[in-house]
């Protein structure tokens, strides 16, 4: 018994994830200074992505191999197994191989154990006050995310390091009842009120992210409501009466953060939308003050 | 151009107030005498920049920098300044304000104000917070309009009391350049709550800086020790008779190789170093009669309590140097580089470079020095650096992210006992998250940091090298320049453009210490 309890732990140790940047030290991300896993891939299509080469995973076409500069990138192909490897110390980050795949993907990702984050997470410890994980969408790496938690919370060092989820709310109630003994609190994105605006800007339908967001208030998990106001596209402006009651509805603490529409980052069509101005937010922040919404948060910076 | 064109053209100079004029009149008669009697081979070293005294003068007649007891001052009265013991709130404010007028520097303002909570504590019984609070903060408001010098030092804490939190209180509200403000942080004493109240203020306002005091207190004996200018750590009821500094890049440069650079260049001009502190020690303390002052005779400071500051700057540059990199570009900055900063191995070879120093400076007697000896100190830079970074800092603009930037740099802090300043800059997201600055903070300090310094980016107060200046301030001068590019034509908008240059009213005088035109 004792023998198969190990070699479990040790097979949750041994979980890897696809890892598309780590940031070691970020304000915005949760409560406190947080170390933030950003995992590659997500199930949304949102035309607003500010990263859209986090979406889709790399299929090792090699296609960008030959046009990296700096010799960064090599195709290893052992039978009809090709996989791309990037040397970071080789890469000056010229996105040049962002810029020519096909898939809108990226070469630039890297695998981590659970056991190489533990350490990465205990060369900091004293910085911060948790973990992040976010993406791409970061529930799709399901079992890698309840395994370093749980891992985490084992651990005497780490377990006081809060543990949380950045979201877009699309995974199922199950998958969620898994993780939620292992997090403190989630950030779950509403990209839209309506259904239809919801599809238009995701490729997706909001059913499945109210009943997330239903559920984690529910629970006491819901750490953060973000809303992303794009002028004349999405419609929290326009159904601001709607969006209000609903926001009054949440648990007093549950803070609702809007974020304002940018270019920096967007390709497609996207790029024609105006972007969100500093009086444009203050307008929408008003009017849902106005309405009983109290734990607004506003943008630090408009760029 | 002769010594009497140049005192003419400071006397006409449209920059400069009739004070600051005063001042620049002095350095140049000061530097005008002949200098301290050195050898050769120091000439030489000064000559092509590898030490220097910092513009102190060429006959030091004063101290760098000193630290009266105030405590002491506030307790017997003066009997120099005709002044019997402060009995109130009010009496002390005044007593200290008149002694600030009599402290010397090489700025001639003071650098340090004194431990403000631990020296006023006493006479604030019974007093109300609101009346405190009123008190202080016209305190506050006349040290920055009458001493106007970001190096003017306050430090409070470790303890929680009510003026160290009505002084952070009226800081963060007032947002001035000066004071300067140091804010002591024991964890055994200070309540995690209050330290909060400090790092929310540097999201604030970039002040004040945290001061590791177990590290510092250390280092001194039972009389104590203040933070000064810009974090330079010293005895208290004593100071610094002089800094003479080192540019490790200039050493660097003149090794063949690494082990040449530890065998024999480093100890060579560290020798060099020594004998300029001497002979300038020598003339300050034989000859310049400073120590007849009324701050010796009243016990205010004692001579045994000065030590001469030994510093080094440019070791970002010596360790590449040394290393062989490549030239150093910002687009190092995010990515795997051999350079100091960012790899392991360079940022070793700059911790055992300080040690090296340290062993030095440790074993080294000197003249006149506290225990007999200096004090290492790794030194913020003037104005007239180029390509060469302060102390041990990260080159500018080429900083990892700041987690990774404070374990670079921690090693380093145990060694510099007079003082050590590294700027972390933290993106303006920082300010609706205090806990975060908090987190780091507490991590620096836990991980070895004697001072932590932070930046928040988008602050109107920003730190240049050490020293504040008003973001808004620059702004307003940028403005006035582009109304006049517009609308000004010819001889309107040279006048105009002078403007452009005049100083700002609160400066950094020790950022830039000679007359440079
Ligand atoms: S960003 Fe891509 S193309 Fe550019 S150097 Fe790095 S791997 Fe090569
Ligand atoms: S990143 Fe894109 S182009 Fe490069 S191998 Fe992967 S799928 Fe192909």
């Amino acid at each position: 018994m004792k023998w198969r309890q190990a070699t479990r732990s040790n097979a949750n140790l041994n979980k890897v994830a696809i890892v598309n940047q780590i940031i070691p030290f970020s304000c915005v991300d949760g409560p406190g200074s947080r170390l933030v896993i950003f995992l590659q891939g997500c199930n949304f299509n949102c035309k607003n992505c500010h990263n859209p080469h986090t979406i889709d995973l790399c299929d090792s076409c090699g296609d960008c191999v030959p046009t990296c500069p700096k010799k960064a990138l090599t195709l290893i192909a052992d039978d009809n197994n090709n996989r791309v490897i990037w040397d970071e110390s080789l890469c000056s980050q010229c996105d040049i191989c962002l810029s020519v795949c096909p898939k809108q993907s990226t070469p630039k990702t890297q695998q981590y154990s659970v056991r190489e984050i533990l350490d990465l997470i205990r060369s900091q410890v004293h910085f911060i006050n948790g973990v992040t994980v976010s993406g791409g969408e970061a529930s799709l790496q399901l079992p890698f995310i309840i395994a370093l938690f749980r891992a985490m919370q084992s651990s005497p060092d780490l377990s006081h390091l809060s543990c949380m989820i950045d979201s877009n709310g699309s995974l199922s109630l199950n998958g969620w009842q898994q993780v939620l003994p292992f997090i403190q609190g989630a950030m779950i994105d509403l990209k839209a009120w309506q259904q239809d605006t919801h599809h238009y800007i995701t490729g997706r339908g909001n059913h499945r992210i109210f009943s997330t967001l239903k559920m984690l208030a529910e629970l006491g998990k819901l750490y953060e409501v973000r809303l992303l106001h794009i002028p004349r596209v999405s419609d929290f402006d326009s159904e601001v009466d709607a969006v209000a009651h609903y926001l009054t509805q949440l648990p007093s603490n549950v803070r609702v953060k809007l974020n304002a529409f940018q270019h920096h980052g967007v390709t497609g069509e996207a790029l024609m939308w105006p972007s969100c101005t500093e009086a444009q937010m203050r307008q929408l922040a008003n009017d849902l003050t106005q309405r009983g919404v109290n734990n607004l948060i506003l943008p630090d910076i408009y760029l | 151009m002769t010594l009497q064109e140049r005192l003419s053209q400071i006397t006409r100079d449209p920059t400069l107030s009739p004070k600051q004029k005063s001042n620049f009149l002095a350095l140049e008669a000061d530097s005008s005498l002949p200098y301290v009697a050195v050898s050769e081979p120091v000439k030489q070293a000064m000559e092509s920049g590898i030490i220097g005294d910092m513009f102190e003068g060429h006959a030091p007649f004063k101290p760098r920098y000193v630290l009266p007891d105030y405590a002491k001052y506030l307790q017997q009265g003066s009997e120099y300044l005709e002044l019997s013991p402060a009995q109130n709130l009010d009496e002390a404010l005044i007593a200290l304000t008149i002694i600030y007028h009599h402290v010397p520097s090489v700025t001639n303002i003071p650098v340090f104000l004194g431990q403000l909570d631990e020296i006023l504590l006493p006479f604030c019984q019974g007093l109300d917070t609101e009346s405190l609070y009123r008190k202080l903060k016209l305190f506050w408001i006349m040290l920055d309009r009458t001493l106007p010098d970001a190096f003017m030092h306050v430090n409070i804490g470790p303890t929680d009391n009510i003026v160290c939190r009505t002084i952070l209180r009226i800081d963060a509200e007032l947002k001035q350049i000066a004071p300067n403000l140091t804010f002591m942080y024991d964890p055994q004493v200070t309540p995690d709550e209050l330290l909060q109240v400090a790092t929310t203020n540097i999201c604030e306002c970039s002040k004040p800086h945290i001061a590791n005091y177990p590290m510092h207190a250390n280092a001194y004996d039972q009389r104590g020790f203040g933070i000064v200018s810009c974090y330079n750590s010293l005895p208290l009821a004593g100071g610094a008779n002089t800094l003479v500094r080192l540019n490790l890049k200039e050493v660097a440069l003149k090794a063949k190789d690494i082990n040449d650079f530890f065998d024999n260049i480093l100890p060579q001009y560290c020798q060099l170093t020594y004998e300029l502190i001497n002979a300038r020690c020598s003339f300050l303390h034989k000859e310049s009669n400073f120590f007849n002052s009324f701050l010796v005779t009243e016990g205010l400071i004692e001579e045994s309590r000065f030590a001469p500051m030994f510093g080094i700057f440019g070791m970002a540059e010596a360790v590449n140097i040394l290393q062989g990199n490549p030239e150093l570009t910002e687009s190092h900055a995010e990515k795997p580089s051999p350079h100091y900063g960012h790899h392991q191995a360079a940022n070793e070879l700059g911790h055992k470079i300080s040690k090296a120093l340290d062993t030095i400076v440790k074993s080294t007697p000197v003249d006149y020095g506290y225990n007999g000896r200096a004090l290492l100190h790794s030194q913020g830079g003037i104005s007239l650096d180029k390509d060469v970074t302060p102390g041990v800092r990260i080159p500018y603009g080429t900083e990892p992210n700041p987690i990774a930037h404070i374990k670079a740099l921690a090693e380093h802090h145990q060694y510099y006992t007079s003082g050590i300043s590294d700027i972390l800059t933290i993106d303006e997201t920082v300010k609706s998250n205090p806990q975060a600055m908090f987190q780091l903070c507490k991590g620096a300090l836990n991980l070895g940091f004697r001072e932590f310094t932070a930046n928040v980016a988008s602050n109107d107060l920003v730190r240049v090298t050490g020293y504040m200046v008003k973001l808004s301030d620059i702004a307003r001068f940028k403005e006035v320049g582009s109304r006049t590019n517009t609308t000004g034509l010819g001889a309107e908008a040279a006048v105009n453009t002078k403007i452009l240059e005049r100083q700002p009213r609160v400066v950094a005088h020790e950022m830039a210490p000679s007359y440079a035109k």
